[in-house]
């Protein structure tokens, strides 16, 4: 079942809404028909000298209906009609009038539109939607022999313009199935007749993919949202990119290889021993990344710690705490969310709490309403408040602060290692490696690490 | 028949005028912006190490978020949990079905999943108390085959599947939470974005979609590709979507542009690309395909810089490490390399 809930709530115009509203009745309706207990008994109806199978009479209908939802005769035939107007069911006498008529003429249900193909491209598709009903006019008019009513002749004569280059497949594929149907029995030929007929009644624009009106009330509702939607130039677009792989290029280990050496290639994991989150003194890279955005200086252990201490210095360390606990409930286990909820409301959120965070006033109204009902997303808003205040003034002064100038002068440049492949060969006299890597490396191992050396070939 | 076809009209009528305003932000080609910045020349990556220990086509592998394990599966019916670094096989986890087709690996990394035609994804807890690996969850709920799985933390977990539809389950209690319907065909893949608020999806109707996660919506919609779409990830600027898809060529979708950018093709190649991965910096994508290879591209100057050549067999999975340092290529032909 399609989502024609999402597109009856959220609809601009009431007309669409309305519409909306009706197909899903209609939907409704028709599964309720089909439901083998309680829907419909179809049985073989007879049309003049054919018996058509697995049918049912429009007083059938009538019936059902009015019993079903207890409902009233002419409501029962306005249900009816507005259901075979709009294609879900189809008659098999006067086809070219798609309404219920309260006798025993035959209908049945359409089956068509369920056995569209999926695989195909959408520019296919609409092809293959054209030469479907090409065929369809091409066999009519050979039926009769070049006598289509108007409209069909105007279409057909438009088709012919616009698919002609498979004109000659279109003529065939309608002399086979004229062929074909020969073979079939009259039954069976008379049920197809009138179900390809309501279907192109139905979907009468030669040009549009034929659908159920659901999925028309769908795209309407999705493709005005899009509409709406403000769009970048692309110019832009593709300059950001430029600057962020541009930015990145240093720190992308395939494209420029890393310090001091990429433990893949020679079988070193200083590269990784040196980058842990416990080390005291990071790289130069690293710390540098930090200043690319927020975000990279946050999802940094170390680079988190060190803002945390200036935070702290600036007496709003409770925002980077209730930021975390924020996190923690978003991704945390589902049994501990409302025991959590609770915390965050005592430690920063209660008025005169120990860690009160400073949250406008229409956040803090709807997040203190949220928390009655505590589930995983509701303290989405207020950490989103927190963040953003973080980010457009603790940070860039964190930036530009004694802290972080020093954490970067400090921070090292370790040296370049490269693996040995011809050992007996000394390599040129390179510097040894820096106190500070080695100090740092055996506080991490307990012993030193002897870098490799040998002549430079990877 | 009066409303269908002027509502019918309408949604063409919008179609178009979305068309238009697309094109109107369109204002400049690729090779304009891009004529100033340095080739990057040829790119020739090394195996560096293979992993061997499956004994049947692997479909699919996942890394951990400390760049060193990953997961792979294959459909000798076993979901094995790597140190890539020093090829030992940290787990071997006998699964229940062998016809799995995706596996993932959780943030936290005590848990992974996996699932395939058995139409379940199932979550595995590595840090059991006592060192077993054993079954945690059973999701079931989709009627189609599962295609690709990706955890959002412990107790998230975000599906897609060959009913046409993506879900978000709730690990604990073995629900679905939410269910993301609007594909028309199978979704074939997805990729979570990094501040996992949205994630993307990709499908056998041609088009992938961006989905906002809380809110259950299809937030945008792109085609373009002329067929199946196989593989999806994000550019690592969380600013774009990369698809890769049976028609053999790759494309970059902006989100705020809302449209393609840049399509990644070569008259030369004539067959499906199975899975793509960008590397740290997004300039270079590595794009598995059919043909047995995978092509690396530049993403700027949407040139062909290198191959990875060293398979038997079709390259059905690829994903670089989150710190950007090798890239690991999953094959038919049972073994996976570790590249850079």
């Amino acid at each position: 079942m399609l989502n024609c809930e999402n597109a009856h709530g959220d609809c601009d115009s009431s007309a669409l809404a309305a519409l909306c509203a009706l197909c899903l009745q209609m939907e409704r309706v028709i599964v309720s028909m089909q439901d083998p207990d309680m829907g419909m008994k179809m049985r073989n109806q007879r049309l003049l000298i054919t018996v058509i199978p697995h049918a049912m009479t429009g007083n059938d209908i009538m019936e059902w209906l009015v019993q079903k939802y207890s409902i009233a005769e002419e409501e029962a035939l306005h249900l009816g009609n507005l259901i075979v107007r709009y294609g879900y069911i189809y008659p098999l006498k006067d086809t070219r009038t798609l309404v219920l008529k309260p006798d025993e003429t035959p209908y049945r249900f359409q089956h068509l539109f369920t056995s569209l193909p999926s695989q195909l491209s959408y520019s296919n598709f609409s092809l293959l939607i054209l030469c479907d009903k090409a065929i369809y006019l091409a066999k009519k008019n050979i039926q009769k022999q070049g006598e289509l009513v108007d409209y069909e002749k105007q279409n057909y004569n438009q088709l012919h313009k616009r698919i002609n280059h498979t004109w000659d497949f279109v003529l065939m594929q309608a002399r086979e199935q004229l062929r074909a149907a020969k073979q079939r029995r009259r039954a069976d030929r008379v049920v197809l007749e009138c179900q390809e007929q309501a279907y192109w009644l139905v979907n009468r624009p030669p040009v549009s993919c034929p659908q159920r009106p659901c999925l028309v009330c769908t795209a309407l509702k999705h493709r005005t949202k899009a509409l709406g939607r403000t769009r970048v130039k692309s110019s832009v677009c593709l300059e950001s990119f430029l600057k962020y792989c541009e930015q990145y290029l240093p720190h992308d280990p395939i494209m420029q290889g890393c310090r001091p050496s990429n433990p893949w290639i020679t079988d070193n994991t200083m590269y990784w021993s040196m980058n842990s989150d416990t080390v005291v003194t990071p790289t130069r890279l690293r710390v540098e990344r930090w200043s690319f955005t927020f975000m990279e200086l946050l999802s940094d252990p170390l680079g988190k710690r060190e803002f945390l201490q200036y935070l702290e210095k600036e007496f709003s360390a409770e925002n980077l705490c209730f930021w975390e606990a924020c996190k923690d409930i978003r991704h945390g286990e589902s049994s501990k969310i409302t025991e959590k909820v609770d915390e965050v409301y005592t430690q920063f959120l209660a008025p005169g709490a120990s860690r009160w965070v400073n949250i406008d006033s229409k956040t803090m109204e709807k997040t203190l309403q949220g928390i009655k009902n505590p589930h995983r997303f509701v303290l989405d808003d207020a950490q989103m408040h927190i963040y953003f205040l973080m980010k457009k003034d603790s940070y860039p002064r964190y930036l530009k602060s004694d802290l972080y100038k020093n954490m970067l002068a400090k921070a090292m440049v370790p040296q370049e290692t490269k693996k040995s492949v011809f050992p007996f060969m000394r390599r040129q006299p390179r510097s040894s490696p820096s106190p500070v890597l080695t100090s740092q490396l055996s506080e991490e191992n307990g012993k030193p690490k002897a870098t490799s050396a040998g002549t430079s070939q990877v | 028949m009066g409303e269908m076809e002027q509502l019918r009209k309408e949604a063409e009528s919008l179609k178009d005028q979305i068309s238009a305003a697309r094109k109107a932000v369109h204002d400049v080609t690729l090779p304009e912006i891009v004529s100033g910045t340095a080739v990057v020349g040829r790119v020739q990556l090394k195996t560096r190490k293979t992993l061997r220990g499956h004994l049947a086509k692997i479909y699919a592998m996942h890394w951990g978020t400390d760049s060193k394990l990953c997961v792979s599966a294959s459909q000798d019916g076993k979901l094995i949990v790597w140190d890539s670094y020093t090829t030992n096989k940290v787990h071997a986890i006998p699964l229940k079905s062998s016809w799995v087709m995706t596996c993932a690996y959780a943030p936290s990394g005590n848990m992974v999943a996996c699932g395939g035609l058995d139409n379940m994804c199932s979550i595995y807890n590595l840090k059991g108390k006592d060192g077993n690996v054993k079954v945690m969850r059973e999701l079931a709920a989709h009627t189609g085959y599962l295609s690709c799985c990706r955890f959002l933390n412990d107790s998230e977990i975000i599906t897609s599947s060959g009913d046409c539809t993506c879900a978000l389950w709730d690990i604990e209690t073995g629900t679905q939470k939410t269910i993301f319907s609007g594909h028309m065909g199978d979704c074939m893949s997805l990729a979570v974005s990094h501040d996992f608020n949205m994630f993307i999806s990709g499908a056998c109707d041609y088009t992938a979609k961006l989905w906002d996660i809380r809110e259950g919506a299809c937030r945008q919609t792109f085609g373009g590709h002329e067929s199946d779409i196989n593989a999806i990830g994000f550019f690592p600027n969380g600013n774009a979507v990369l698809t890769g898809s049976d028609d053999g060529t790759c494309k970059m979708y902006d989100l705020r542009a809302d449209q393609e950018l840049i399509t990644y093709q070569d008259p030369s190649i004539m067959c499906g690309v199975t899975s793509l991965a960008p590397s740290l910096s997004g300039r270079l994508i590595l794009a598995g395909y059919d043909d047995f290879n995978c092509n690396i591209w530049d993403s700027l100057k949407a040139e062909r810089v290198g191959v990875l050549a060293g398979h038997d067999n079709r390259v059905s999975c690829i994903g670089v490490t989150p710190d950007g340092m090798a890239a690991c290529t999953g094959s038919w032909d049972s073994f996976l390399k570790i590249w850079n």
